[in-house]
């Protein structure tokens, strides 16, 4: 026997799993109901984009097929940043760490680009329950991608200050999980809201 | 006072070592790749929304959970991590089609 306390500093657990990742796994099943909520209002609202444009005209399906692709390529990145700490690979985790980075960054961009090119076609927040529901639903994403893009560079930092060891290779499983999470909901938006047929004016 | 499972460091139990190789995770990108193409190849060819709809709602699962299996380890890890996300996403699923189904989302498109 032994006592509780001793859980959060030492290895052992309860439940025989680590509590971080545990919580990391529930906070990422309180998130589907978080883009759950924003994709189903968008859908409600797609329809209704009074006299502003419609989302069928103003999708550039091309283009956001490659951020998505982006994005894709990104899990990919991320997973071998992992697997070279796990194998005590120091060098090849610093580089995956910062490709997935720029390639989150590369996907933000793009994302920067897509906002002010509807801007520029007269699509506001406020334009319609559209647009207000378009943007808040990626908008709200982006926000994930770019809090994903602060946690790969904080353990970029930690790793050059030599604190990012094999032996701490759960917290990079744990942004991991995050990052794929991001990549996982982008999948659900690109199908739903850009590959789906979407109303024309 | 209370049973505790002791696991080696940066290790616990129910959670396995036998993660993929670094091949096997560049296999996964391909085959997401391929199909994410084919997402983008519908777009380009004429279908009825029949065929269309449905189609594009398989691709998006099969990554959506081929993504959750591989990269995020659900596959090898305890199932206890699946159950948690799992339930999320059923959770989801229920009040937000419920939701849709008030908004007579089905009938109006």
């Amino acid at each position: 026997m032994a006592d509780t306390s001793a859980v959060s500093h030492g290895h052992g657990t309860g439940t025989g799993l680590s509590n971080n990742k545990l919580l990391m796994w529930v906070f990422l099943g309180s998130e589907c109901l978080l883009f759950g909520g924003l994709i189903s209002t968008y859908l409600i609202y797609r329809s209704r984009f009074a006299d502003g444009p419609a989302p069928g005209d103003i999708f550039d399906i091309p283009f956001t097929s490659v951020s998505s692709f982006v994005l894709l390529m990104s899990s990919l990145t991320m997973v071998l940043a992992l697997s070279a700490l796990q194998r005590g690979d120091i060098r090849n985790n610093r580089v995956w760490l910062l490709t997935t980075a720029m390639l989150g960054s590369l996907f933000i961009g793009g994302q920067v680009y897509e906002f002010t090119t509807f801007m520029r076609e007269g699509l506001g927040y406020s334009t319609s329950p559209f647009s207000s529901a378009f943007f808040t639903l990626t908008g709200f994403h982006g926000v994930h991608v770019s809090l994903g893009i602060v946690m790969l560079m904080s353990l970029l930092v930690s790793s050059l200050r030599g604190t990012l060891t094999k032996e701490r290779s759960e917290t990079v499983e744990i942004v991991g999980l995050y990052w794929h999470f991001v990549d996982v909901v982008w999948i659900f938006i690109f199908t739903v809201i850009y590959l789906v047929p979407s109303p024309t004016t | 006072m209370s049973t505790v499972i002791e696991a080696p460091a940066g290790e616990h139990e129910g959670e396995h070592d036998d993660h993929p190789t670094d091949r096997k995770y560049v296999e996964v990108a391909i085959v997401l790749g391929i199909v994410t193409a084919l997402e983008v190849a519908t777009y380009f060819v004429e279908m009825p929304g029949a065929v269309l709809i449905p189609m594009l709602m398989l691709m998006m699962v099969f990554k959506f959970f081929y993504v959750a299996a591989w990269f995020m380890h659900l596959r090898f890890d305890s199932p206890m991590f699946t159950k948690f996300f799992v339930t999320g996403l059923v959770l989801a699923t229920i009040v937000y089609a419920t939701m849709l189904t008030v908004f007579e989302f089905w009938h109006k498109g």
